[in-house]
């Protein structure tokens, strides 16, 4: 069977079940006797199993049969949770995930078996000693401990008047009537196909009569490892149970001659022999009386027909590159929009003319706030590796820290969501590494001896704020300037002149490490500056505030979302250029006498503070259209806690516009973020104003 | 005969002839999304020459390349036989101005004459064969020399 088309399921799906095993074994540390959390894992490891047998990745399959067995004697109580056996479980998940990486790399599960962990698994499974079961992993236990039971299943069959009418005419054409069970495998996936399959099987040699669960319900997949049901056949048994067996990942299946209670003892078969020896006589009967819920006759083929599943996904996986789509044709949306408002000014306006506008202009602002919220994302999905990544961290460092986090529902766009892990997962090792102090100088301190580290998000006006915090030892200025001079970022004077701030701002420069000791959580030199350029990538921002033996608390600013924005659009030497609105912070009229020089710069007294100006027509190597003598209107801009103005020609307005990318033909220069189409079909430039300062 | 029909089957290269100044350019028509009459182009300050700037097409921002300047020829006149190739590479797309298209030819891979590397000067380095069309001559372009910066 091919199956490659699933691959990109199945590593979403495996990744899915992976991190809810993590979060749940996290639990089950906490609180080792909840049977819920128990029963989760127990569930995700088999669904992981079975997907891998599906997929054909047998390291994976044996790995997670085996984790399997595991959860299953727990399940069970024979086995008793500790802290060893939990260890090796996050091992075999980790193993697990480097499988899954492999496999998304190569589409193949590379030749590690991980015997050392395997053998580990048997032996917590040996080590319970009582009543021992075979530690094989082939073992197929439970059908082998049930089947004694299970086989009679189909004594059980419910046999309504009409069953009975037909069972008596295929007696009377000479045909056998047979209660078969069957029993699929427990790694089987889809057991309704399999269920499917068997019908299909009988109905080439006989006939389907009745079924236990009923039909809808084994369609539905509403049973556990087997069904029962009462056939009608010319064939013998034996023919009968092998063509059911021939089917796929059916474990067992097994019958004998089906007796109506009434039934006169003349019309015993003669040419059967049963397959399991087992010569109890049904007492169906008496159960048929007893109308049920489900009254169909026999369906004698399950129709594939969309079942109500029981249980609803409460998400939906939409490909990104559908929603790109539907964002492109957002965009021509409003690209219309912009043109009839540009054809619309100028021309004598008509009241209709102009409720047309306001009308297209509220369907495309809906439009685009729902597109919007389709490609939001909870950052729960990022956040929730983290619990686990602090609880090992704490125990490589040999220190106690616990992680708080709150806002895990604060909704980001999807894009945003997946780059945002790694920054977030460096800070956070930061804070366990450099921020919290070790457990004995907490003590000294008089602080907690467990170090605490906050995770915070929230959604701030048109940015999402996310905060890693912690009670620990802060940033030390002194040392970080130490370190500058050391490393020659600047020299004695600048380091000693510069404030703590510029100081701490160093630590995001390449190259810049102060940690002591090279450990593999953190202190490679690359960190903070990687976390700096990535989080600018996704056109954010991060600062640290920190507080000497107080603990640290970086804080990263993003823009909820990427593709559309609220601009600004001004002219500069007969070019348009939009300016996002984010960043502005008022518009200023000024006089060109009041423009000042100080070391060779133009700046500007407002309000009390010194703006340095910034021609945009000498960045933009273009003639600027004013009048030298005129007043000039300057944009002040805010990065931080910087201000600067940009002088432009004309302010044309605001404008709601579509980021474009350039393609990658064009190495556009660092304050040309983008570019967008005008109402008029123009193209437009977009200036990043913090490139800029 | 059969001989000649494979060889046709396998060998055969369709190009988009075109005119820069007085020579023939021919540019494989399987990189060729459109052709486009000149349009507005809008210019983006600190980027090479060679790059005018970038269109709309079609709600679609596209650079646009002058090929002239590209090889070292004259700033480019814009007429009414100006031109715009768009170009698409791995869904990446950029605009190539020319003076003029011509035709499409198609031309035998034995008709096409090599150009060693040893002989790309200035202008050739971005031919990577020439073509023989009856009399006249076409410089087939290496569209990835061309767009390497």
């Amino acid at each position: 069977m091919d199956v490659s088309q699933y691959l990109d399921i199945f590593l979403d799906e495996t990744k899915e079940h992976l991190q809810n095993l993590n979060t749940q074994i996290l639990a089950l540390e906490q609180d080792s006797e909840n049977m819920d959390t128990i029963n989760e894992i127990f569930r995700a490891a088999h669904s992981l199993k079975g997907m891998a047998g599906t997929m054909g990745y047998k390291r994976m399959q044996t790995l997670t049969h085996d984790m399997e067995n595991v959860f299953s004697e727990v399940r069970t109580g024979n086995i008793k949770v500790n802290a060893q056996m939990i260890d090796t479980l996050f091992q075999c998940l980790d193993a697990l995930e480097e499988y899954l990486s492999i496999i998304q790399e190569s589409a193949d599960e590379g030749d590690n078996d991980n015997e050392p962990l395997i053998k580990e698994l048997n032996r917590i499974l040996n080590d319970k000693g009582g009543e021992e079961k075979k530690a094989d992993p082939q073992t197929e236990e439970a059908p082998a401990k049930e089947a004694p039971t299970l086989n009679t299943h189909w004594m059980n069959v419910e046999c309504k008047p009409e069953d009975r009418l037909q069972i008596k005419e295929a007696k009377e054409k000479g045909k056998n009537i047979y209660g078969i069970t069957v029993i699929v495998q427990e790694a089987c996936l889809l057991k309704a196909a399999r269920a499917f399959l068997v019908f299909k099987a009988i109905e080439e040699i006989g006939e389907v009569i009745s079924t236990q669960p009923s039909s809808q319900d084994i369609e539905d997949e509403k049973f556990e490892l087997d069904f029962s049901l009462i056939v009608a056949s010319e064939r013998q048994l034996d023919e009968v149970l092998d063509s059911v067996k021939k089917v796929s990942e059916i474990a067992d299946a097994m019958g004998d001659i089906y007796v109506l209670e009434e039934e006169p003892k003349a019309e015993e078969p003669e040419t059967t022999v049963p397959a399991v020896a087992q010569t109890t006589q049904p007492e169906v009967l008496n159960k048929s009386e007893t109308p049920k819920a489900v009254e169909k006759p026999a369906v004698k083929q399950p129709e594939k027909k969309a079942a109500a599943k029981q249980q609803m996904n409460r998400t939906v996986r939409v490909d990104i590159e559908k929603l790109d789509v539907l964002m492109n044709l957002v965009s021509e949306l409003i690209i219309a929009k912009n043109s009839l408002v540009s054809s619309a000014t100028g021309t004598d306006q008509n009241a209709g003319f102009n409720e047309q506008i306001e009308y297209l202009e509220s369907v495309t602002t809906n439009l685009h706030e729902s597109v919007m919220k389709v490609r939001m994302v909870p950052i729960e999905s990022v956040l929730n590796k983290f619990p686990r990544m602090i609880r090992d961290l704490s125990k490589k460092l040999n220190k106690q820290m616990e992680l708080y986090m709150t806002g895990e529902e604060t909704e980001l766009d999807r894009t945003v969501v997946d780059e945002i892990g790694d920054p977030l997962m460096h800070l956070l090792r930061n804070s366990a590494d450099h921020g919290l102090e070790s457990t004995e100088t907490r003590i000294a301190r008089g602080k907690s001896p467990v170090g605490s580290i906050f995770l915070d998000a929230y959604q701030d006006g048109n940015n999402v704020v996310i905060e890693v915090r912690d009670d620990g030892n802060g940033i030390d200025a002194d040392a970080v300037r130490m370190k500058a001079i050391e490393r020659d970022f600047m020299t004695e004077e600048q380091a000693m002149a510069a404030s703590d701030e510029d100081i701490i701002a160093c630590l995001f420069e390449p190259g810049f490490s102060t940690a002591k000791q090279v450990s593999d959580v953190s202190g490679r030199g690359v960190g903070l500056d990687v976390v700096k350029s990535k989080i600018e990538a996704l056109s954010g921002e991060v600062e640290v505030k920190t507080r000497l033996g107080e603990g640290s608390t970086f804080i990263i600013r993003l823009p909820l979302t990427l593709a559309i924005i609220q601009a600004l659009m001004v002219v500069v030497g007969g070019e348009k250029y939009a300016i996002s609105l984010g960043g502005i912070q008022t518009i200023e009229d000024v006089d060109p006498k009041e423009v000042k020089t100080v070391q060779s710069k133009e700046v500007i007294h407002l309000r009390g503070s010194v703006i340095p100006l910034i021609r945009l027509e000498e960045v933009l190597d273009i003639e600027s259209k004013r009048d030298p003598d005129e007043n000039m209107v300057v944009v002040i801009v805010k990065k931080g806690d910087k201000l600067a103005g940009l002088v432009i020609d004309e302010l044309i307005g605001q404008q709601e516009i579509v980021i474009k990318s350039m393609g990658k033909y064009i190495n556009k220069c660092k304050f040309i973020s983008g570019a967008t189409i005008l109402g008029d079909g123009e193209i437009a430039l977009i200036l990043d104003a913090n490139a800029l300062i | 005969m059969a001989y000649e029909i494979s060889t046709q089957v396998n060998e055969i290269i369709q190009y988009v002839v075109v005119r820069i100044g007085e020579e023939q350019y021919g540019i494989d028509i399987k990189y060729i999304d459109n052709i486009v009459r000149m349009q507005n182009i809008t210019r983006v300050p600190k980027v090479p020459a060679h790059l005018k700037g970038v269109i709309n097409l079609r709600g679609e921002v596209i650079p646009v390349m002058s090929l002239r300047i590209k090889m070292g020829m004259d700033e480019d006149e814009i007429t009414k036989d100006t031109r715009i190739i768009i170009l698409k590479i791995n869904h990446d797309g950029i605009g190539l101005m020319v003076d003029s298209v011509k035709e499409v030819v198609s031309l035998n891979v034995a008709e096409i004459e090599k150009v060693s590397f040893e002989n790309r000067e200035e202008r050739n380095a971005f031919v990577q064969g020439i073509g023989k069309q009856g009399d006249s001559l076409i410089s087939l372009l290496d569209i990835n020399a061309v767009l390497q910066e």
